[in-house]
């Protein structure tokens, strides 16, 4: 009798019937980076049967500091075919297989398909966007991580008819706004922590032991140790946008399936451009009332009966009194597929005041 | 009333802080994060989902609990 996977069969809740149902387990893991090397090194460890890796790109030595799979003979070496390498020896017993290319639409739904469960371990937005769709498109659970310095994000999407990622997260930031490990620095063993609790509800999910982290973002301090779950619910709408789009999935480009839609404007750049609709969302009572400029009103509580008064042939810039509605508008708009629609990150008093000093210098240069 | 306010990454960079009470005598979220936003003002270019005692809300969710949560999204890995 095999006797690798001993400590897990003594375990009275897990037994020789749920070793069985890890060997049978296929798993896909998106990355093989700081989060994917401890999710592969214990889920091969634990003998899932199959497991998928998937990353095109190749090991640098600053890498080394915390993807623990890879030593010096791995630098230059793909990283799916580097770390396959490396767990083949770890467990000879296991089929891994590696995928050296990047996710992408065209690919995704058919990676998806032959797995039972999806991990994501990627690094940008864009991919996390295309993970958490496709896992919703082929029905697959996905187990979520993702870093930030000292702090880490663990959540389970997809699970059992649960919340997906954009009913946490609706949809990406713009572009640049958060920072990546590579451009702000990670401590080495966050990943690795952070890793491991998703190879933690992997195995969960695949012996129906404990509760999962579905519905609920657990939130890790590495400096402080604190821990923090929020609580969130699925949202019908998001998950019906998203698949909507099954048919022609594999058409989107990365890019434009995870736009932007919180573009932010400066009332500066409006005044500028002649093709913009700028439009006002707050009620009919609110002051102050916009002067020297054109404005569209259409309250925020009739936007979505009001597209008529739209111009779809111009870019649009919503304001309201903060900025708080006017974000909100663009992100309903988004949802009408209205697209080009940019929120004014000044308040209704400061874009008056600026309005006033730009019309106040037009005058005394006439 | 008082409010805790809890802030995690990006977010605790604007706020130089993890956590801080607040005095706050609206009635909306909304209202809330606009003192915030008079406070912090680079919190008007972050992202982020507002929890209240540990369940994510929306804006226009009323103001009940003492304990709110500004969580941005990460995507390192």
């Amino acid at each position: 009798m095999n006797n690798r996977y001993n400590r897990h069969i003594i375990l009275s809740e897990i037994g020789q019937e749920g070793q069985d149902k890890i060997s049978k387990a296929k798993v896909l893991v998106i990355g093989a980076g700081g989060l994917g090397c401890p999710v592969l090194q214990y889920l091969t460890a634990a003998g899932i049967g199959t497991i998928g890796i998937v990353d095109f790109d190749v090991v640098e030595i600053s890498n080394l500091q915390r993807q623990v799979l890879f030593g010096t003979s791995s630098l230059g070496k793909n990283k799916a075919e580097a770390a396959k390498k490396r767990l083949e020896d770890l467990n000879e017993a296991i089929s891994i297989i590696a995928y050296p290319e990047k996710l992408t639409h065209k690919n995704a739904i058919g990676l998806f398909n032959q797995y039972d469960i999806i991990v994501d371990g990627s690094d940008n937005f864009a991919t996390r966007y295309l993970v958490n769709d496709a896992s919703i498109i082929t029905n697959k659970p996905l187990v979520f991580g993702s870093i930030y310095k000292f702090e880490g994000q663990v959540s389970v999407f997809n699970y059992n008819n649960g919340p997906s990622y954009r009913c946490l997260f609706p949809s990406p930031p713009e572009k640049g706004t958060v920072p990546n490990c590579s451009e702000i620095g990670v401590l080495g063993v966050l990943p690795g922590i952070i890793g491991s609790m998703q190879a933690n509800e992997v195995l969960k999910i695949i012996l129906g032991l404990g509760k999962a982290l579905s519905g609920e973002l657990l939130c890790y301090n590495a400096l402080n140790n604190k821990t923090t779950t929020l609580k969130f619910n699925k949202s019908e709408s998001k998950i019906d946008t998203v698949l909507s789009k099954k048919k022609n999935f594999h058409t989107y480009h990365i890019d434009e399936f995870c736009e932007v839609d919180n573009h932010i404007i400066s009332i500066k750049e409006v005044v500028d451009q002649a093709n913009i609709q700028t439009i006002d969302v707050r009620e009919a009572h609110e002051t102050p009332k916009i002067e020297n400029l054109e404005v569209t009103a259409i309250p925020l509580s009739e936007l979505e009966q009001s597209i008529d008064k739209i111009d779809s042939e111009k870019q649009k810039a919503i304001f309201c009194q903060s900025g708080i509605r006017s974000k909100k508008a663009v992100s309903i708009l988004k949802t009408l597929e209205i697209t080009n629609c940019y929120s004014i990150i000044e308040g209704a008093l400061e874009i008056k005041s600026y309005l006033k000093e730009q019309h106040k210098v037009l005058s005394d240069e006439r | 009333m008082e409010l805790k306010i809890k802030y995690f990454g990006q977010i605790a960079e604007v706020t130089q802080q993890e956590e801080e009470s607040l005095e706050f005598s609206g009635v909306l979220i909304s209202e809330l994060i606009e003192q915030l936003y008079e406070k912090y003002t680079p919190l008007k270019n972050k992202d982020f989902q507002i929890a209240q005692n540990q369940e994510l809300v929306t804006l226009e969710t009323q103001v009940s609990g003492n304990e709110i949560a500004l969580l941005p999204p990460f995507a390192g890995g």
